[in-house]
């Protein structure tokens, strides 16, 4: 008998939590433990992907009750093309990442037992799967939690520096609060959907088929839409994001800001599209326009980093952003009625979905291999890469050329469908929305061209250039277990970014259970070469063409200027005649960013010095400049640190409370039952 | 001269208008913001004639003439020689920067677009399209009284806001009573006059013409 | 399958790299004129490119792949580009690669590695180079997609040939919004292919120059193709604006007479595009680089004025 998609999706699930029981048994033995389980992760992983990639090909639907759960309250699980997508998108990254792990974590071994890092790992992996399964409140939210607290401890897993702890600390606090609105959210549509009396209103089944008043639906959007914003890092509920992201191991960096991030994308596409399915227009201006300023300020504050992964992560809440404008133009046109320019913005928002996971993952993964050679993650010390680790210099660029939407690479198709989207915003009929929408595809060319700013920088002065630390390097180039990894994942950048109308015809059956509508038909008018969203008159692509027409040319201009024989002569720099260059006077990443941080400054707290040294004799010929530069998160201060302080307020005055006399307590629960004892009777 | 022409050229006028509003939101050069405006005046007045014609109107020439002779002519010689006989510099002082001034006059043309919505659905002159412009165009001149340092600059924002003003009237209405626009055109001309006489006394004053230091007059710190 | 239209394909990327020089050299000829200079006459691209061919490459040691992949790649897109903007006609068989946002993400690759390259060596001139021309490109994007926006609204079409078919087709009729995208187009052109007031090809004054700045360890030919490219970018970016706003005289068929007439059309129209932008380059000084953005928000309040008006005025 042939398995059923989700019956394999389970059995990869069943598989994660097998290895962790394994990761027990091999305790003992750490050197075996690390290829045995991650390749078994691995081939997990890929199993689910297949099976959510199959779900999504054939648009099948299944769906599971579970034996095990609460009394009377089964789980259920359910796959169809949405959490599909989201299973193919989880379980590819996760099984590059997987791979890379197998060289990457044993640069943990001898220094520290892995073994907790091997069974949050599986369990981190296993959460994702279910949440996107899941097809009731109750085991979504248990997933939920299991992602959440599973990757805690993977950010603590370095737990001896203070700074570690603290961006623990502060993630678990913003995914918690976040995790309390998604409660109340799907407290609010179980209790609407089958009255407040019955329990039976928890499965997604239940919800689909009721019909909600609209001020109660937004009350359960609002909240839900806070809970999954706080976890997908959406500003102003980013702060936690840049802090925790770089602390963990880059392997689980890699998986977090490539797809635990989308498991958030997918709890808003569920509940909206799916779950409540009727709504005004103005939710989807609320995405779109929280999209727009997470995109502009990620990139912008990204841009203000030397420490690469901080950078990277930045990058996330920016593509973030870039997803929720898409799901935010979706909302828009199909609060409209316009089914097509819906499954256009949708498709352009998912699609970009996968290409951030890929490219982000790839990305993190080069950084833990800079990371894992040089033991530094600040940029201001790092330089000339390219030379000692050509390979993940090759493979880091393309994660830059992909991230930067460039042509041909993944990155580029995804925004170019996004731009469509946005310029076929005047066929909506109200003439406000027609002005106003344009502005936001300005600002996502802004966002664009900022972002292939940064890693301009990222790239240029990790891999560039000249050494710029004080002690001389011992770098190796990475292992091949980490290069299969991250060329497996670059390679799928590229085929993603010159096949797009192939991964359209594929993932068309999403957008038709969600709009009702897909692009397959008009994406493939002109056959598998082409791209042309809506029509082709309107507007057309074609990556194949891009790519190897770049290269023939590349390739002949190539050839025929090698007919001569020209020599080359190796020479010192030039540097128009300049004599005294040192590896100083090279441009590093904060005066790269120098004339953005002019410009833009306004957004960001700005503290700029330059100080002479005392014993200078004239102003003109300083011995020694200090110059001090900090970059802060405004958000920090105008949101942040009034609901800390505020806190705190109340936990001094609750504290007083605690008299440390067994009497008093008596008082208190004896005071707790006389009043309940009142009103309840 | 057929009706869809004429409206084709009056909405390019239109755009005309509501470019040299822009662009005296953006000049920082004291003879430009002049220069300016007197090519806003023009393009008023070309756009009332044609109104009239189209209309039938015929009083709405001799507007376009008071226009031209007024607005084009006089009013941009006597600023002339006020910034000559003041020596008053060249550059203009903003109090917020130009990229931002910019942002804030799309926004304001986006509202009015929003706000005259309504008119536009019930008029049926040709002209009810330029609507917005000139709302717009009040807007932005008030926004350059705001957002400007200098007296001789505020000026020109009010003049550019009667611009505005008579602009929104010939398109919502093909113009107002010729009695109307007499009486306007002769208080602005006096306004004119007015305020040189009394920038002679603020610069006497203050040695400035800066407008944040009659601050000073307040009674109370 | 109809050879004519890869004929014509072909012919039009030889024109590209055989006439772009010219324009150049048209370009520098007025300009001279314009100064009251004698000048090296209209061919004097043509042997600065051969001479740089004929040299031998001097490169730095620590030059790594990038610095030696970039010229190849500047000048690939270049020529891409060249067969996806219709210059003669709009019957191409390459028209429906890219449309004109793709156009410009192709020369933004090129920028891309162009500045990756002039960090490589590690220079400090390398270094503000890339560092300025990222700049001003990331001010100058928001510009671009809005005057494509307004482009777009009244031919309904991102395409190069679709617009140019549009406009050559529909009625002549006064379009404010068209005429303010043209405007934006002018500014935003001027800083993509780096003319006064953004950057000034002809300094070599090192904390004015921009982007030779970037190229300035290049020699031999990796010089020549990235001066041949820059060439046929400004080349470019006048085709793309003669075809998206004056495409009066571009062939919509594939007939000889038609194509040749299209070809003189062309010339006409490179010569008074030359002509404009000597007057713009002689009538402005090279702006500071703070000073950009208001230059760049000029172009953005442009084509952002172009698109209200669209939906105000028509």
């Amino acid at each position: 008998m042939m398995p059923t998609p989700i019956e394999t999706a389970s059995a990869g699930v069943l598989g994660l939590l097998f290895i962790v029981v394994l990761a027990g048994i091999f305790h003992r033995n750490q050197r075996l433990l690390l290829p045995v389980c991650f390749s078994l992760a691995s081939a997990a992983s890929l199993l689910t992907a297949v099976a959510g990639g199959w779900a999504v090909g054939q648009g099948l639907t299944e769906q599971v009750v579970m034996l095990i759960g609460l009394p009377d309250l089964p789980f259920h699980l359910r796959l169809d093309p949405l959490s599909g997508f989201f299973l193919t998108v989880i379980g590819l990254l996760a099984f590059f990442v997987s791979v890379y792990s197998i060289g990457y974590v044993k640069g943990f071994l001898g220094k520290r037992s892995v073994t907790s890092l091997v069974i949050f790992y599986c369990l981190f992996l296993a959460g994702m799967f279910m949440v996107v399964l899941s097809d009731d409140a109750l085991i979504f939210l248990i997933s939920w939690e299991v992602m959440a607290a599973a990757s805690y401890f993977l950010v603590v897993f370095e737990d001896e520096q203070v700074e570690n702890r603290r961006a623990a600390f502060l993630y678990m606090v913003v995914a918690h609060v976040g995790a309390i609105a998604i409660l109340l959210s799907f407290g609010v549509l179980a209790g609407l959907a089958t009255g407040f009396g019955s329990f039976s209103g928890y499965t997604f089944d239940a919800m689909r088929s009721a019909r909600f008043p609209v001020e109660w639906a937004t009350a359960a959007f609002l909240l839900s839409f806070f809970g999954f914003a706080a976890k997908a890092g959406v500003v102003p509920l980013h702060v936690w994001l840049p802090e925790a992201h770089p602390v963990a191991p880059s392997n689980i960096s890699a998986l977090m800001s490539g797809v635990m991030l989308k498991t958030a994308i997918y709890g808003i596409i569920r509940i909206t599209f799916d779950l409540i399915r009727f709504f005004p227009w103005w939710w989807g201006a609320i995405v779109l326009i929280l999209g727009l300023v997470s995109a502009v300020m990620g990139v912008l504050y990204a841009l203000m980093q030397h420490d690469l992964k901080r950078l990277l992560a930045y990058h996330s809440v920016e593509n973030i952003g870039i997803i929720l404008i898409g799901i935010g133009l979706a909302m828009i046109f199909t609060a409209f009625k316009l089914p097509l320019l819906a499954a256009l913005a949708l498709t352009a928002g998912i699609y970009h979905t996968l290409n951030h996971a890929m490219f982000k993952g790839l990305l993190f993964m080069g950084a833990g291999a800079v990371l894992h050679a040089t033991h530094e993650r600040n940029m201001e010390e790092m330089g000339g890469l390219i030379h000692l680790m050509p390979w993940t210099a090759v493979l880091f660029l393309v994660g830059c050329i992909s991230i930067s939407a460039l042509p041909p690479f993944n990155g580029f198709v995804s925004e170019w469908l996004t731009f469509q989207a946005f310029l076929l915003s005047p066929s909506l009929p109200s003439p406000l929305l027609k002005l106003l929408i344009p502005m936001g595809a300005a600002l996502l060319a802004l966002t664009g061209a900022l972002a292939a700013a940064c890693f301009v920088k990222a790239f240029g002065v990790t891999f560039l250039g000249h050494w710029r630390g004080h002690h001389t390097p011992h770098v190796r180039e990475a292992g091949w277990m980490m290069r299969l990894g991250m060329g497996m994942a670059a390679l799928t950048c590229l085929l993603l970014g010159i096949f797009p109308t192939l991964v359209i015809g594929w993932m068309d059956t999403v957008s038709e259970q969600l709009v009702g509508t897909g692009l397959g038909t008009s994406a493939g008018t002109l056959g598998w070469m082409w791209l042309t969203p809506v029509a082709y008159e309107r507007a057309s692509y074609s990556g194949p063409i891009v790519f190897f027409g770049i290269l023939s040319v590349v390739v002949a201009a190539y050839l025929l200027l090698h007919v001569r024989p020209g020599a080359i002569h190796r020479v010192p720099i030039w540097d128009c005649g300049f004599q005294k260059i040192n590896q100083r006077m090279q441009y590093n990443a904060t005066s790269f960013s120098m004339p953005i941080r002019r410009i833009f400054g306004f957004l960001f707290h700005v503290r700029e010095q330059v100080r002479l040294s005392p014993q200078t004799p004239h102003p003109a010929f300083p011995r020694r400049i200090h110059y001090y530069l900090r970059v802060r998160d405004r958000f920090w201060g105008w949101l942040y640190r009034p609901v800390i302080e505020a806190s705190f307020w109340i936990s001094r005055k609750v504290g007083r409370l605690q008299q440390g006399r067994i009497q008093a307590y008596l008082i208190y629960s004896f005071i707790t039952i006389i009043i309940l004892l009142v009103f309840v009777r | 001269m057929n009706l869809t022409i004429a409206a084709n050229i009056n909405s390019f006028l239109a755009a005309l208008v509501l470019l040299t509003a822009f662009g005296m939101l953006v000049q920082r050069r004291m003879y430009g913001l002049i220069h300016l405006f007197a090519w806003q005046g023009l393009f008023l007045s070309v756009s009332t004639a044609i109104v009239g014609f189209v209309a039938g109107k015929h009083h709405l020439y001799i507007s376009s003439l008071l226009t031209l002779s007024l607005k084009v002519v006089l009013l941009p010689y006597i600023l002339h020689v006020l910034i000559y006989r003041l020596r008053i510099q060249k550059e203009v002082d903003t109090v917020v920067n130009v990229p931002l001034t910019m942002l804030i006059g799309i926004a304001l043309v986006i509202f009015s677009y929003h706000l005259t919505a309504p008119v536009r659905e019930l008029s049926t002159l040709v002209t009810r399209s330029t609507l917005a412009v000139a709302l717009a165009t009040v807007m932005i001149g008030l926004l350059m009284m705001i957002t400007r340092r200098h007296a001789v600059t505020q000026i020109i924002g009010f003049l550019a806001m009667e611009n505005g003003l008579f602009f929104a009237a010939t398109s919502a209405t093909y113009g107002m009573p010729l009695v109307v626009e007499l009486g306007v055109a002769l208080d602005i001309l006096i306004a004119a006059f007015i305020f040189g006489i009394f920038f002679f006394h603020i610069h006497t004053t203050f040695d400035s013409l800066d407008v944040e230091k009659m601050a000073r007059l307040k009674e109370s710190d | 399958m109809n050879i004519y239209p890869l004929l014509i394909e072909m012919v039009q990327v030889l024109i590209l790299l055989s006439v772009a020089p010219a324009f150049v050299g048209w370009v520098r000829v007025l300009k001279c004129w314009s100064q009251g200079r004698s000048s090296a006459g209209i061919f004097q691209p043509y042997r600065d490119l051969s001479k740089l061919f004929s040299k031998d490459v001097v490169l730095a040691e620590n030059a790594s792949w990038i610095f030696r992949f970039t010229p190849y790649l500047v000048f690939g897109t270049a020529v891409l580009a060249g067969g996806i903007i219709p210059i003669l006609s709009t019957d191409l068989p390459l028209a429906a690669t890219a449309d004109i946002i793709v156009l410009v993400a192709l020369f933004a690759i090129a920028r891309f590695f162009t500045a990756l390259a002039g960090m490589d060596i590690g220079t400090a001139f390398g270094g503000m180079g890339s560092s300025r021309e990222m700049t001003i490109a990331s001010l100058a994007e928001p510009a671009m997609l809005m005057a494509i926006f307004t482009m777009s609204l009244a031919s309904r079409s991102t395409s190069l040939s679709q617009m140019a078919q549009a406009v050559l087709s529909g009625q002549p009729v006064l379009r404010p919004s068209v005429a303010f995208a043209l405007l934006a187009f002018i500014l935003i052109a001027l800083a993509e292919t780096g003319r006064i007031p953004v950057d000034n090809p002809a300094t070599h004054l090192e904390l004015t120059m921009i982007h030779e700045a970037m190229i300035l360890e290049y020699s031999g030919r990796h010089l020549a193709l990235i001066e041949w490219a820059s060439m046929m970018k400004l080349f470019l970016f006048s085709a793309l604006g003669i075809a998206a706003f004056a495409p009066w005289g571009i062939s919509q068929s594939d007939d000889l007479l038609p194509v040749f007439a299209a070809f003189l059309f062309m010339a006409v129209k490179l010569g008074v595009a030359g002509v404009c932008l000597v007057l713009i380059e002689t009538g402005l000084a090279k702006m500071r680089l703070f000073r950009l953005t208001e230059f760049l928000g000029s172009a953005f309040l442009l084509a952002t004025l172009g698109m209200l008006s669209y939906f105000i005025l028509e």
